[in-house]
């Protein structure tokens, strides 16, 4: 049955802990950032897409240089104390510690990344020097990381921004697309309030692109745009069943859960996921938390394929949650308007797809579980209608652009998730620089 | 199993592990709680003429996460009665007869203070006495301790009162703080010194509170030079150990040991350039007595493996390997080798050679893991690379000797031959 306030609040407080817990303190900081090798040219910066220098805020840390280390964080990375909570670090900086070469233990770059940036914001560090304006504006649309890192940079260097997001909160999906365990709303506001206390930067709140103001405003009274909007609602099945009580889509599921307190979100005993991203493994291991009984991962292809890392699989696995490989929703069936059985089809591999993962292929078998809550986790459509109202070109409706970042509108710059269809948070951070740095010299600046 | 038993000009010790006089030694209960352990002796913490000590006296360098990597101490000789150390000497004798016990001495500058002193140290029965002519701190300003080491002639004048009186085996402790410590070496064991122990710590500052700007350690805002030891120390230890073996006059005399022997490979160390005895204190004093039993077992698993049936049959074994730079052979020619197997891509080696040194190294990108090779042409093989690589046996040195033949740099001056043309 899908109810809220299944368990006892400290049962919630319990679940829904930091799952990458902070250094105790200073002394434990200091054992692991004297593990570190300091490797030259070294491999964890080559596996984060913003090149933070990992080697030297490490050893700043070792050297006591605490404040050194957060600004060569953010140097790189602004959103530096978000990214050390949500990123997939295994499969990138601590994937490609030296250390896994030897079979030990990778440097904990994460929680080191963490001690620094996390001092910085709790102690107001100001790192930054805002130049004195330069009488240029420019406009961002999306108050997420890649819009916020676009912002950070530019108003650095005396440009005045004005950002335009159609959400009452900074920081896009970091704010309301993230398990509550890797990161809380209060954490999302005060690094969206620490990255525009730089000065120079403006957020207008509840404005949405297309129905509050259009993009020709915005070229007429700015130097430059940026489109930061991301991507919008889950795909969905497609298939019959999918408007009954009881199906929902990840996005919004974790949306509430960021939203309201934990006890408000309902969620059914039965759970199945659909999907093996990211955005699966939050929605599956929160509704596990959340006190569903059986919560199972549905996927289309294997393990081989799956879009998250094995560890999200693995949290998945250690809070109990059911995978069923090669298995796709055909439909799903109700009885009195609620959701209470799902039919899946069986899969194999086929040839590889434009991916160039093997696609799944349809085995004409089928199978059915029970179950009285359907969770869409199938991926977000990009914007499509939006981007083609304002001939902004595009493949599929993400946003296509020149290698300065720029449209095929003059003046007008995209990245993040709007571009690429939606990839991390440090993907975001690094398109806001990439960005920055092409409306920089767009501008004479 | 190897026989770790030592003999000391006839002071005997079931191995050769004597803790130094220090504050380990200041006491029986200490003491006591050592020879439980299982420490082969002890130097009895220094007596001499009444002091008394400031409160806060220890501070330390701590390097790369590891804690007291130097040491040092503000601390004077005991500052215990005489009488209560020597009833407690005596009460250490009888319940562990078997292990060394030697006192440490600093008598006022004056034959009657020293005459007196060995009386009543002998009448303990202990086995032999230390000369503390090394303390840098405190009792120099009052003319003894390293002001007494520091001038070879007022080193031999003391020596030859205490030989005067002494029936018990006499050690000469050295001070470190001299240009070299041979002088003040040959000078006591011909006044009669009957063997040498060396180093006493050497001066240092070991850091400065950059908050409120005082040096370590900080006494109510002021603070004093101290004396330096533990793992820092050992290789200025070493190298003047092993110009005492060298030496004519002092490799006549036995030897002890002593500077930042933490393991059992520093005591060897020290014994194969001629040590007979090692003390240790700073280790003791980080982690306790208890270290004693691995640095018997670790030893004693050495000999075997090297077929060591005594410590006599190793000590002093790499004496005659140190030689002068003008021996050294010029043929003699390394290359490093990097084990492509075992690396693991830090780029270490590439930075220390390219940066300070020869350029010797070849950097392939690659994402995320670069190659490193050799440029075997270019390499000097100065071992740099080797050193700072974290990977045992990564990186080689092998020989490529430049010709067979011996070639030092008086016959290469002599031939006129080419200089390096880099």
């Amino acid at each position: 049955m899908i109810k809220s306030n299944k368990l006892k609040s400290e049962q919630y407080e319990q679940n829904f802990a930091d799952i990458r817990p902070p250094f105790e303190d200073s002394t434990a900081a200091k054992v692991e950032a004297n593990r570190c090798l300091f490797c030259y040219d070294a491999p964890c910066i080559k596996g984060c897409p913003t090149h933070i220098d990992i080697p030297k805020f490490i050893k700043q840390i070792a050297s006591d240089n605490v404040k050194g280390s957060a600004h060569t964080i953010f140097i790189s990375n602004i959103m530096g104390a978000g990214c050390s909570k949500v990123c997939p670090v295994e499969k990138l900086c601590e994937g490609n510690c030296v250390y896994n070469l030897l079979e030990e233990e990778p440097i904990q770059i994460a929680r080191l990344q963490q001690y620094s940036s996390m001092k910085a914001l709790d102690e107001n560090w100001k790192l930054f020097d805002r130049k004195s304006s330069v009488g240029k504006k420019v406009a961002i649309v999306g108050a997420g990381p890649a819009g916020l890192s676009c912002a950070h940079v530019l108003s650095r260097e005396g440009i005045d921004i004005t950002i335009f997001e159609k959400e009452n909160k900074a920081g896009g999906l970091m704010t309301y697309g993230i398990a509550a365990y890797k990161v809380t709303p209060e954490f999302c506001e005060n690094e969206a309030n620490y990255i525009s206390s730089l000065g120079g930067i403006e957020i207008k709140y509840n404005q949405e692109l297309g129905k509050d103001f259009t993009l020709a405003q915005l070229k007429k009274e700015f130097d430059a745009v940026f489109l930061a909007f991301g991507v919008g609602e889950t795909r969905q099945l497609n298939i019959p069943g999918e408007k009954l009580e009881g199906v929902v889509d990840a996005i919004s599921f974790i949306y509430e859960l960021r939203n309201k307190g934990f006890s408000s979100v309902p969620v059914g005993d039965k759970v199945a996921v659909i999907g093996m991203g990211m955005t699966a493994i939050d929605a599956a291991t929160q509704s596990k938390r959340l006190g569903a009984k059986e919560v199972t991962l549905i996927y289309r292809r294997t393990q081989d394929e799956m879009p998250c890392t094995e560890y999200e699989l693995d949290i998945a696995k250690l809070d109990g949650c059911e995978i069923i490989w090669l298995a796709a929703p055909v439909k799903i069936k109700g009885s009195g308007g609620k959701v209470k059985q799902l039919v899946c089809s069986k899969m194999k591999l086929g040839e590889p797809d434009a991916s160039g993962r093997r696609s799944p292929v349809d085995t004409g078998e089928t199978f059915t579980i029970d179950v009285d809550m359907v969770i869409k986790a199938t991926g977000q459509a990009p914007y499509e209608k939006l981007i083609g109202k304002f001939k902004i070109e595009n493949s599929n409706g993400k946003i296509s652009i020149n290698e300065d970042c720029s449209t095929n509108i003059k003046g007008v710059f995209a990245g993040g998730d709007a571009v690429n269809g939606g990839k991390e948070v440090v993907d975001a951070v690094e398109a806001g620089k990439n960005g920055a740095a092409s409306i920089l010299s767009y501008l004479g600046v | 199993m190897a026989d770790l038993s030592c003999n000391f000009l006839g002071i005997k010790s079931p191995n050769p592990f004597w803790l130094a006089s220090a504050p380990p030694t200041d006491k029986k209960y200490n003491v006591l709680r050592a020879f439980e352990a299982g420490w082969g002796g002890v130097v009895w913490k220094t007596l001499g003429s009444q002091v008394k000590n400031v409160s806060s006296r220890y501070s330390a360098v701590d390097y790369h996460g590891s804690r007291v990597m130097g040491f040092n101490n503000i601390e004077l000789i005991s500052d215990r009665p005489l009488d209560v150390n020597l009833k407690e000497i005596k009460e250490c004798l009888r319940l562990f007869p078997d292990r060394a016990m030697i006192v440490s001495l600093m008598a006022d500058n004056d034959r009657k203070s020293w005459h007196e002193l060995i009386k009543k140290v002998e009448d303990t029965g202990a086995h032999g006495l230390e000369l503390n002519f090394g303390c840098p701190h405190g009792m120099t300003e009052r003319g003894m301790g390293a002001a007494v080491g520091q001038d070879p002639e007022i080193a031999c004048m003391v020596v030859e009162w205490v030989m005067e009186a002494a029936t018990i085996p006499v050690i000469t402790k050295l001070t470190p703080n001299v240009h070299s410590v041979v002088p003040a070496g040959r000078s006591v064991v011909k006044a009669g010194s009957n063997a040498l122990s060396l180093i006493n710590t050497i001066q240092s500052v070991t850091g400065i509170n950059l908050d409120t700007f005082v040096p370590n350690p900080d006494v109510g805002g002021k603070s004093v030079f101290g004396g330096y030891c533990g793992p820092a120390v050992k290789p200025i230890a070493l190298k003047m150990l092993a110009t005492l073996s060298q030496d004519d006059v002092t490799n006549k005399v036995p030897i002890s040991g002593i500077g930042g022997i933490s393991t059992w490979k520093d005591a060897v160390e020290f014994m194969l350039l001629g040590a007979t005895s090692v003390q240790v204190c700073t280790a003791a004093m980080k982690h306790g007595f208890r270290i004693i039993e691995d640095l018997c077992e670790g030893m004693s698993n050495w000999m075997d493996e090297k077929g060591f049936k005594t410590i006599n049959d190793f000590i002093g074994k790499s004496v005659p390997t140190l030689t002068n730079w003008e021996e050294l052979d010029i043929n003699y020619h390394v290359i490093a080798h990097i084990n492509q197997d075992k690396c693991i891509h830090c780029g270490l080696c590439y930075i220390a050679c390219e940066d300070t040194s020869h350029q010797s190294i070849r950097l392939d990108y690659g994402k995320p893991y670069n190659t490193y090779t050799i440029k075997d042409e270019e390499c000097v093989g100065c071992n740099l690379c080797n050193l700072v690589c974290p990977v045992d046996d990564c990186i080689t040195m092998e020989v490529h000797r430049k010709s067979d033949e011996y070639l030092n740099w008086i016959e290469f001056q002599k031939r006129g031959l080419p200089l390096n043309n880099h």
